[in-house]
């Protein structure tokens, strides 16, 4: 996926410190409108963008370049203010209750009527504000066109026409955050309007505004009490204004709407939506001849009966495969490189005269693990990654949560989880990050507790390697292997799923929609380098601050002596009988035990266990590491325990972090933990039966 | 002819008469475009059956059959 290294690393769990002084700039919008792409242009951050709804979860900050003094703050995209989900909820209280001095409003062309709905909520509560309609080019080639200045006189506030992927557009956009306009403001039932004035001659005067009166009178009657008293002690409304004006809202309901809070909110949101229908109708075109509202073509293949599966299970093997073809030669050019590294160090300091106590935990520990984690795992994560992020960026993700809802349904799951699922082949911490985009707190949690079924970054390395020795030679036959894999990863995660929903997690399926976006043709060079540099950061990062003590720290394991032994061997013993009662062995759990901090580091940790950390040769070619396995008594049986183990065991301490984070809850915490790891000794131990009883 | 929103064929657009009572995903499909007096437009169904995808205000909505059974409209008459 197209993850940064900033928005997936430990910064994106931390918020940007934010200038309180200067202006501060608000995007908001429909999801999937091109907010964070806008944003990036403006801010030069790399805020992880994607053709899907949902993509931004969590608010950022950003300083506008070209701006003096600006701050602009991305806000997830939101269907309309009153939604209860969780992300929309922070835009929301974002826009009730945040300090800023401008909201830019951003719309799809190709969909005003529906954008201005959101666009007319916003400016009901904030009239300084921007409107931003943006992918007009898109809009053109459906045969739409959006006449800006029309919509500019309609609605009284200053609007803007952008194409966010064209180069420069954003300058638009900054000049007119020094305009100001005069909002024509919404007519509602004359009922209402006359309970507005009774509410405003109560609360003017007293330090509210005509604009904060009538959005307090509004929301006392379309939104819950908890809401409404909030929104009250924001505005500085005292207790005993608050149940007159309360009284005076129920008055109405009852005597007008039948006592229905459905009927009054349907008359309110309706009155907003007939006024985005006008202003949507007075500034489009539509050239009729042109206007494709029937399906997208590739959809017909990627959602059609028959070819939706099948193209899934090609598209994986095809990405797999390039990544795998394409890791070889790199590989194997990174792995020389450091073995050169590493004599070049182990010489040089012994030639001025270090001694070897010094030397040999520098070059045997950190230099020779630092180098294995880069030469394994660079490669192949920086082909797979642009690959997902251009099939992120062109808007089939959503295809695949489409196509595969009804099996998330029928364990009493969301579909959604399908796309929290593809996250987390990336990195599973993010994947539990975006989990946010499922809106029932149950199925939110299913997601987050199976999430570390799906083999993150750091392992798939791991699979390719042990699956390139004792499996398959060939390109073709590995990546049919790992993709194997995958979708044995995709089955156990609806069954655990299915069971977590009828044991500790109960409830029936949830409503669930799902924004099908346009395709979207993305730059394809551009994102192929930004991928790929990114992706360098990111593994050259971890190798420095993970990679490199561990060496260290194992180096030390195994070369100091407790009792007759080194303590990496006695702590390899002592793992042993529960190792081989798995169908592993001491080394690898210990490996897996060690490996909390990332997986990375699990295939060198064991690999130190079995040469003691002593004298090798270039240890990390396939077939050196073959010998290495097999010498210390690895077998088919060993490999396929140490794949299922490899996907299901706790996930690193990033994501259990994450996961505490996200739910609040330790015990949560602790289920991320143990359901995985559960799943894979029990699947261990079958496997390790199924063998015996085969041969 | 009114039926459920369910109940159209592929291809078949119907106009939107009215939502029945279930407050937290009423709201929610109202917002997201589904709202009284708007032309909707079955696209197609998921390869296994459901969600369904509509053709809603220019936007493309899947939608699961259960939530599809609340909303009541009107075909247009061939």
């Amino acid at each position: 996926m197209g993850l940064t290294a900033s928005s997936s690393g430990a910064s994106s769990l931390k918020e940007i410190f934010c200038d309180n002084n200067g202006r501060r700039i608000l995007l908001a919008g429909n999801p999937n409108v091109g907010k964070s792409t806008l944003f990036n242009s403006l801010t030069g951050l790399h805020q992880h963008t994607g053709n899907w709804t949902g993509k931004t979860v969590g608010r950022a900050y950003g300083k506008c370049k070209g701006c003096v003094g600006t701050t602009l703050i991305d806000l997830p995209g939101c269907f309309s203010l009153y939604s209860r989900s969780e992300e929309e909820r922070v835009a929301r209280d974002c826009l009730y209750f945040e300090k800023y001095d401008k909201a830019v409003i951003v719309c799809d062309a190709s969909c005003l009527e529906r954008h201005l709905y959101l666009a007319y909520q916003i400016l009901e509560i904030f009239p300084n504000s921007i409107i931003c309609v943006n992918l007009a080019d898109e809009a053109k080639k459906k045969g739409v066109t959006v006449d800006i200045s029309a919509l500019s006189d309609f609605t009284g506030v200053p609007c803007v026409l952008t194409s966010a992927k064209k180069k420069g557009e954003e300058k638009k956009l900054i000049s007119s955050f020094d305009k100001t306009g005069s909002y024509r403001p919404i007519t509602y039932s004359e009922e209402i309007e006359n309970y507005i004035n009774d509410i405003n001659s109560l609360l003017i005067g007293e330090g509210v505004t005509r604009t904060q009166a009538r959005v307090m009178a509004l929301r006392l009657l379309d939104s819950d009490g908890d809401f409404c008293r909030r929104l009250a002690s924001e505005l500085g409304i005292e207790e005993s204004q608050y149940s007159e004006i309360k009284a005076l809202s129920d008055n109405l309901i009852k005597s007008v709407y039948g006592g229905s809070v459905d009927a009054v909110s349907d008359n309110i949101s309706s009155s907003v939506m007939s006024r985005a229908k006008s202003a949507a109708l007075c500034c489009t075109k539509t050239e009729k001849s042109f206007f494709k509202s029937g399906m997208p073509i590739a959809d017909r293949l990627l959602i059609g009966k028959l070819t939706a599966f099948p193209i899934m299970l090609v598209l994986l093997f095809f990405i797999l495969w390039i990544t795998i073809k394409g890791a070889n030669y790199p590989s194997a050019l990174l792995r020389d490189l450091f073995v050169k590294i590493e004599g070049l160090a182990a010489s040089g300091l012994r030639y001025i005269g270090v001694p070897n106590v010094i030397s040999a935990p520098i070059c045997e520990g950190i230099i020779r693990v630092t180098g294995w984690v880069i030469s394994v795992m660079l490669p192949p994560m920086a082909i797979f990654f642009p690959l997902f992020t251009l099939l992120e960026d062109i808007g089939y993700l959503p295809r695949i949560a489409f196509n595969l809802d009804r099996c998330f349904k029928g364990c009493n799951a969301c579909g959604k989880q399908a796309l929290t699922m593809c996250m987390g082949l990336g990195c599973n911490a993010a994947g539990v990050i975006g989990c946010r985009i499922i809106d029932s707190p149950r199925e939110r949690a299913i997601a987050i507790l199976t999430n570390s079924f799906m083999p993150c970054n750091g392992r798939f390395p791991m699979l390719i390697a042990i699956i390139g020795i004792f499996f398959a030679n060939s390109g073709i036959l590995s990546a049919i292997a790992l993709a194997s894999v995958i979708v044995l990863a995709v089955a156990v995660t609806l069954l655990i799923s299915k069971l977590l929903s009828l044991t500790v997690l109960k409830g029936v399926p949830s409503s669930f929609t799902l924004e099908l976006p346009s395709y979207r043709m993305p730059n394809i060079t551009q994102v192929l380098i930004r991928s790929v540099l990114d992706r360098t950061l990111f593994v050259l990062g971890r190798a420095v601050s993970v990679a490199a003590p561990t060496g260290l720290i194992i180096w030390i394991l195994s070369n100091t002596d407790i009792g007759n032994a080194p303590i990496l061997s006695s702590l390899t013993s002592f793992f042993d009988p529960l190792g081989k009662f798995m169908g592993l062995d001491g080394a690898i759990l210990l490996g897996f035990i060690l490996g909390l901090p990332a997986n990375e580091i699990v295939i060198p940790i064991i690999l130190m266990c079995y040469t003691s950390g002593g004298a090798l040769a270039d240890h990390s070619s396939l077939s050196e590491l073959s010998s290495i396995l097999v010498s210390n008594g690895w077998s088919l049986i060993t490999a396929v325990n140490f794949i299922i183990f490899t996907v299901f065991h706790w996930p690193c301490s990033t994501t259990v972090l994450t996961v505490k984070k996200e739910t609040g809850s330790i015990k949560k915490a602790l289920g991320s933990v143990i359901i995985p790891t559960a799943v894979g000794v029990v699947l261990c131990l079958i496997s390790r039966a199924a063998f015996s009883l085969f041969s | 002819m009114i039926v459920k929103m369910s109940d159209l064929k592929k291809g078949e657009s119907a106009i939107i008469k009215s939502l029945s009572n279930s407050s937290a995903m009423r709201r929610r499909l109202i917002d997201i475009g589904f709202s009284e007096g708007a032309l909707v437009t079955l696209l197609c169904h998921a390869p296994l059956s459901d969600p369904s995808a509509y053709s809603i205000k220019g936007s493309i909505i899947a939608l699961r059959r259960q939530d599809a059974l609340l909303i009541t409209v009107e075909k247009e008459d061939r």
